[in-house]
């Protein structure tokens, strides 16, 4: 099973395609008419680092068996997903220009059954987890290495499969299942800490038999870091809580709710545009 | 009829051990066997039913062939979204299989119950459902089951459950069986009430009125031909739903019916009218008590024909 060729292993790299995944958000949204913008970007530096260097994937083989694999429980930042996937070949970059239209492969959620790459079709939240766990406890019973990555949302820690899904994963001793959480504290409505609250939250996951790191998720080298060393412990889940920011890159966004689910206008599309360096012959 | 199924499990999972039997803390005893022979083949989740039919998902994903299994309204009802989005929309090979059809137990009372799981598992697009009436259409429903590439729900019983078809019965997907031949009404039923209902049709027999029976095993796909024939041949139509009469068989018939309108009919559905099943108590009283004994069935036959008939013994 191969890597990405060439698999980035510097931090300047590994910027720079974060940088490139969060113009290519940004675009892709604001030309497709509506889309989650906040909650893509703050998911674009952890993305750069799994995909351009840890999952161990290969574009012209989206089904081999022995892949590593990654499932966006937190569906709704889609568009993030599809700007890495579409960057490595797993699709034409072109289709990124048909989000938003009608009869798109790219819907505002993926679709597994459209895209090559995509694991699992969320949006519901809570279940990736869970489904993720599927892929994990297959590898065990089967004898296979692949990895099982999740990601997940703070806001969708409030949801009791979650929950389930974290007790039973250390019970099965699942120590092949990665879960991220990106930990941007705020959800659609207001701050988390408004609404219902996860803190302590690694001290929650350790009590559930995880073995949990905390990470700045916007810091190359801590990510680096920090999936270098996966497993954490023989024998137990893990769980890497990225404390990122919601809408990361963009000033008028970062950290303000009303900005979930919003389309910029014309002048805030300059703006962000700027801001994330787009230039006209970025595509 | 759980024995049955158990049984055609085994066998199952010893040809392929990719076959996996997934239950969420249900099952004591009666998978020991299973248990002590193909270790590697049995998961008990817990007692969450949402987290079963997510890993579920995940493993037949990956290959394997998982036979979920609890109780019946909990593992349709509770865990309904992910019945919904990880096997149906992401059309995973995951088999559901639950226990306490209708109101079968009677003693643990109505949260325990399913009888509204037809009403909203008949909506999900790419599910087969199967409601068998004895052991041996469970066992033969649950090969047939493995061999569909796609979700499948088998509504079984209990255990104890009655024998109604013969050793060289054919199950087969989808399609409709008539027990007894007749001319003068139909009745259309399916899951363990056929006993009933076979049970109404002799009574009627014996006063004189000749009733089709017809058993559909298969609720979805559904047989449209086998209900449209009876409803050209008879004229009157009585569907028997231990379940209620909205979204079960009765509604399934209605809706080929009233698409057929041409074939003009009596009709009538027979089942729980917009409340749950009532009291506790055997299985036979749970029956009488709620107005699906043989008696009531032949008295609802009685008034769609406009008949006086004599009062059953």
């Amino acid at each position: 099973m191969n890597t990405i060729n060439p698999q980035l292993t510097t931090e300047s790299d590994l910027a720079g395609k974060a940088e490139h995944l969060r113009r290519v958000i940004f675009k892709t949204i604001c030309d497709g008419g509506g889309g989650h913008i906040p909650s893509c970007l703050s998911i674009a530096d952890v993305l750069a680092v799994l995909y351009y260097h840890t999952l161990h994937i290969d574009p012209a083989q989206p089904d081999d068996p022995a892949r590593d694999r990654f499932i966006l429980s937190k569906g709704h930042a889609g568009v993030a997903l599809y700007a890495v996937l579409a960057d490595l070949g797993f699709f034409e970059s072109k289709l990124l220009a048909t989000y938003g239209q009608a009869d798109t492969l790219l819907g505002g959620h993926p679709d597994m059954h459209k895209l090559p790459g995509v694991e699992a079709s969320t949006g519901a939240l809570g279940h990736g987890l869970a489904f993720g766990m599927g892929h994990a406890l297959a590898a065990k019973l089967d004898g296979n290495d692949y990895r099982t990555f999740v990601l997940l949302g703070d806001g969708e820690c409030q949801e009791g499969s979650v929950w389930e899904a974290a007790l039973f994963a250390a019970q099965q001793r699942l120590d092949n299942l990665v879960a991220i959480i990106d930990y941007n504290k705020l959800q659609a409505l207001d701050r988390l800490d408004n609404i219902v609250a996860l803190e302590p939250l690694a001290e929650k996951w350790t009590a559930f038999g995880w073995h949990v790191r905390q990470i700045d998720g916007h810091d190359i080298s801590q990510l680096l870091d920090t999936f270098d060393k996966l497993p954490f412990a023989d024998g137990r889940p893990n769980l890497i809580v990225a404390h990122t920011v919601k809408g990361h890159g963009i000033s008028y966004m970062k950290n303000v709710p009303i900005w979930h689910y919003r389309l910029p206008n014309p002048d805030e599309m300059q703006t962000g545009q700027a801001e994330l360096q787009t230039t006209a012959a970025e595509h | 009829m759980r024995n049955a199924y158990l049984k055609a499990l085994y066998e199952l999972a010893q040809r392929d051990d990719n076959v996996l039997a997934i239950v969420a803390d249900n099952g004591a005893i009666v998978y020991d066997d299973f248990r002590r022979d193909c270790p590697d083949q049995f998961i008990n989740v817990g007692i969450d039913e949402a987290n079963l039919i997510s890993v579920a998902a995940g493993l037949a994903q990956c290959g394997k062939l998982p036979f979920t299994y609890t109780i019946a309204a909990f593992l349709t009802i509770r865990a309904a979204e992910q019945v919904r989005n990880d096997v149906c929309l992401q059309q995973t090979n995951v088999k559901l299989v639950g226990i306490g059809a209708g109101f079968l137990y009677s003693d643990l009372g109505p949260t325990h119950h399913a009888t509204e799981d037809l009403a909203f598992m008949r909506a999900l697009p790419g599910m087969t459902i199967i409601c068998p009436a004895d052991p041996h259409e469970a066992y033969l429903a649950t090969f047939a089951a493995a061999h569909i590439s796609g979700p499948v729900y088998i509504r079984l019983a209990g255990s104890r459950t009655p024998a109604l078809h013969d050793q060289d019965y054919r199950f087969e997907i989808g399609r409709g069986v008539t027990l007894c031949a007749g001319d003068d009404l139909t009745l259309v039923s399916t899951g363990m009430i056929t006993h009933e209902s076979l049970r109404a049709a002799r009574l009627l027999h014996q006063q004189g009125v000749n009733a089709r029976l017809i058993h559909l095993p298969t609720v979805k796909p559904f047989d449209s031909d086998i209900i449209l024939t009876a409803a050209r041949e008879t004229g009157v139509l009585l569907t028997v739903d231990e379940h209620s009469v909205t979204g079960g068989i009765g509604s399934a018939v209605a809706e080929v019916l009233a698409e057929h309108a041409e074939t003009a009919v009596k009709f009538k559905r027979v089942g729980l009218t917009d409340c749950f099943a009532q009291s506790y108590g055997a299985y036979a009283d749970m029956k009488r008590l709620n107005g699906l004994a043989a008696e009531h069935i032949v008295e609802h036959a009685a008034q769609l024909l406009d008949t006086k008939l004599q009062p059953v013994k």
